[in-house]
């Protein structure tokens, strides 16, 4: 093996590229775009570390807890141990490559997040996202001008090249030739969450097809939680997009209400006294799901009583964006919401180590479904990619080599071959459309049912791509995952099971074989033991 | 309501490129020029000559003003497609939609704009050790950070040109973030390339105030990092 090609350059691609880099290991970092343009720049509120910075004797240990908690127990125990313990010296890590966290009196100041008690998310104003992005970019470099880290910034990850069932390399597309290239080395998934399978419906992304997660899944590559779509309680409509609204306008005092005849009912504070408008995602936006079935009308984000200076120092993009799009100012009316996909905590099955169920092949970041269980803690996703992308790279480092041999990647096909051909706009609107009626926040056997009978009857309209047949294939993963986990568990909520049953305590798993998905569940421990001495 | 749009094409850099004129209609006022582009490209439009509108080539990520992929020349100002509603020429009735002039093209409204990326490697544009984080450069930090690397800015710039030895505003708003984070001491190689690729090289025009996506205020960063790089004199 030579290089390590890293498939996406965003927080989990470039935090694996640098761990390499530090270790000496050359990569190949491909994306279809710069890292200015990924969707971690988008990342608002911040990223959770029990720093224990704000007097409040917080761990480790709590915050292992709220995220196991939040995501319902179905995270692997020993990754989330890993996550939590290693958040620390994670967030410490990027301030000193420069981050401008918020500081006061010379430490990181940290702010509430949902489904914590504890003021644990570290954050850089609104921003955060860009900020951490800005400086992995500017350590990136340094490693790019050593040779070390090679950039592919406008191509396009086509395929795996698998030998023997061995993943032992990828096929690239440079977008503005159209020239493709076989690259050979261990492939580090990097490539996000499967916004692509439903277009102007998620806060993330326009970038991201879904392709390259699919491909991988007709490959051989299994998946594991599709069915876990992350709602986010607070999203806006804007032209082409869902736009999000950063859980920290909550954190910093936001109040959700609904109008109950003539007055504003403030229904998490009444319903969910504990955690309030500060309960974990899944639980807030299915409860603007219920209170507009029952009152009707719109659920609106109190932010008038925030205070001008939280405003300036804490969420100014936030304000700026609101008035642009929405043309009212946040600080004196409430903003209407609504649910919006935000997240997948389902993706590429990994083990603790982030090895995926192919030999050398890996994943990191928010295209595996390692560390959220069934609903993400906000805060935790940024956490999760950077954290991720460097185990990934370690366990790269220790178990793999580098021949030295130096192969120069040259773009010379004219023809990429499999899975070449992009997927119809026609026909992802309607997977996704299928896809939407029975995979929302309330779900039942017989729509999903319907959906997967719709799904095959558009299957046999006529003859499909392969990128096409990936997209039928991994829509039927989402469907049979979610018809197969017959309970409701975060953000998975079944109104025909609507308890949580822990004989469904296992990650559901979707294989793909010859040309047919099936589901099975493992248990979660199957993903490994903690690798203690990681550091 | 109805806007002509017309699009500045052709297929690859060696093409010719033409003006295609394109009929679109809309309904939201908050529409916008990504959007168009998008509904465009999902295919049964013609232009005003009835032929079919082929897919225009251009790039997006975010649609949000925070990725600056989408940046390219409208109404004869370069912004982005996402930040820039239909709107705002339904008076004149039309716009003329081009890709940014600075930078080679690729295709229709793409543009390769990696010289900015080279020209930020040139610059040693890096941290050699870890910082120990500092309150004071916080806000510095922060606002330089948002560059986008979109290109406007160089494409309102009288002394900017792709292979030059001025780098723009591009180059000087992200050294603007470390020149600020540094200590005096190790500031000094940087100081120097900021010097030799931003300072000796921008004719102060100011072409590039208010014309940032991401509204970073460019001649207060400027007057920040001239101080720290040139003058040596702290301000803050």
């Amino acid at each position: 093996m030579s290089r390590v090609i890293i498939i996406g350059a965003g927080l989990s691609g470039l935090s694996a590229a640098i761990t390499l880099a530090k270790a000496g290991r050359r990569s190949a970092l491909v994306s279809l775009q710069p890292s200015e343009r990924a969707q971690s720049v988008l990342a608002e509120g911040g990223i959770n570390a029990a720093l224990d910075t704000m007097g409040e004797n917080d761990s480790a240990d709590e915050h292992f807890n709220d995220t196991m908690r939040g995501g319902v127990f179905l995270a692997s125990e020993a990754a989330v141990r890993a996550l939590t313990s290693h958040a620390p010296e994670t967030v410490m890590w990027l301030s000193s490559l420069g981050v401008p966290f918020n500081m006061k009196d010379g430490k990181i100041i940290q702010r509430n997040f949902g489904g914590q008690k504890k003021k644990r998310t570290a954050f850089a104003k609104s921003s955060t996202g860009k900020m951490i992005m800005t400086s992995l970019i500017d350590e990136a470099r340094k490693y790019e001008d050593k040779g070390l880290i090679e950039r592919f910034a406008h191509h396009e990850f086509i395929r795996l090249i698998i030998d023997n069932g061995e993943c032992v390399g990828a096929v690239v597309r440079d977008r503005y030739s159209g020239k493709s290239a076989g690259i050979s080395g261990v492939v580090l998934l990097a490539c996000g969450g499967m916004n692509g399978i439903f277009p102007e419906m998620t806060t993330g992304t326009t970038q991201n097809s879904g392709d390259a997660a699919a491909t991988a899944f007709v490959q051989g590559v299994t998946l594991s939680n599709t069915e876990m779509l992350q709602y986010h309680p607070t999203t806006i409509g804007i032209s082409g997009k869902r736009c999000l609204v950063t859980e920290a306008a909550r954190g910093e005092g936001g109040r959700l209400y609904i109008m109950r005849g003539d007055e504003r009912y403030y229904f998490m504070e009444d319903r969910f006294p504990d955690l309030k408008n500060l309960s974990p995602r899944d639980v807030v936006a299915r409860e603007m799901f219920f209170v507009r079935r029952e009152f009707g009308g719109e659920v609106f984000l109190d932010m008038t009583g925030l205070d001008e200076e939280v405003w300036k120092s804490k969420l100014p993009d936030l304000r700026e964006e609101i008035k642009s799009y929405l043309s009212i100012d946040p600080k004196d009316t409430p903003v209407p919401v609504k649910e919006g996909i935000h997240y997948f905590m389902g993706g590429i099955y990994t083990d603790i180590n982030h090895r995926t169920s192919m030999q050398g092949l890996y994943a990191s970041g928010e295209c595996t479904s390692l560390y959220h269980g069934a609903n993400r803690l906000g805060g935790n996703s940024m956490l999760g990619a950077v954290y991720g992308g460097r185990a990934a790279a370690e366990d790269i480092v220790k178990n793999t080599a580098d021949d030295g041999k130096n192969d120069e990647i040259s773009f010379a096909i004219d023809d990429a071959g499999n899975f070449g051909e992009p997927a119809s706009d026609e026909l992802i609107l309607k997977i996704r459309d299928i896809l939407l009626d029975a995979m929302g926040i309330v779900r039942n056997e017989s729509t999903l049912d319907n959906a997967l009978e719709r799904l095959d009857r558009l299957s046999a309209e006529r003859g499909y791509n392969d990128r096409e047949n990936a997209r039928f294939a991994v829509a039927r993963a989402m469907l049979m995952s979610a018809k197969e986990r017959r309970e409701s568990r975060g953000a998975h909520y079944r109104e025909d099971f609507p308890e949580r049953d822990d004989s469904f305590k296992k990650a559901t798993v979707a294989q793909y074989k010859n040309g047919k998905v099936s589901i099975t569940f493992k248990a979660l421990d199957e993903r490994g033991e903690e690798n203690a001495d990681k550091t | 309501m109805q806007i002509r749009l017309d699009i500045k094409r052709r297929k690859s850099a060696a093409d010719t490129p033409y003006l295609q004129s394109v009929s679109y209609l809309f309904d939201d006022i908050n529409e916008t020029v990504a959007t168009a582009l998008t509904k465009i490209n999902r295919g049964g439009y013609k232009d005003t000559d009835g032929r079919a509108v082929t897919a225009v080539e251009w790039e997006c990520s975010c649609l949000q003003k925070k990725c600056g992929a989408c940046a390219m020349v409208i109404g004869g100002v370069p912004r982005l497609a996402c930040d820039t509603k239909l709107s705002l020429f339904q008076k004149a009735g039309f716009v003329r939609i081009e890709p940014l002039r600075k930078f080679p093209v690729v295709s229709d409204l793409t543009v390769d704009r990696s010289i900015m990326f080279k020209n930020l490697r040139d610059i040693s544009l890096w941290l050699d050790e870890e910082l120990s984080a500092d309150e004071k450069s916080v806000d510095t930090a922060y606002d330089a950070s948002r560059c986008l690397q979109c290109g406007c800015c160089l494409e309102v710039c009288p002394n900017f040109y792709a292979g030059g030895k001025f780098y723009g505003m591009a180059a000087g708003i992200p050294a603007s973030k470390l020149l600020a984070q540094l200590d005096k001491g190790k500031r000094k190689a940087l100081a120097k390339q900021y010097d030799k690729h931003f300072y000796s090289g921008c004719g102060k025009s100011l072409s590039c105030k208010d014309i940032c996506p991401a509204g970073i205020e460019t001649d207060a960063l400027m007057v920040n990092s001239n101080a720290l790089a040139v003058f040596k004199r702290l301000f803050k």
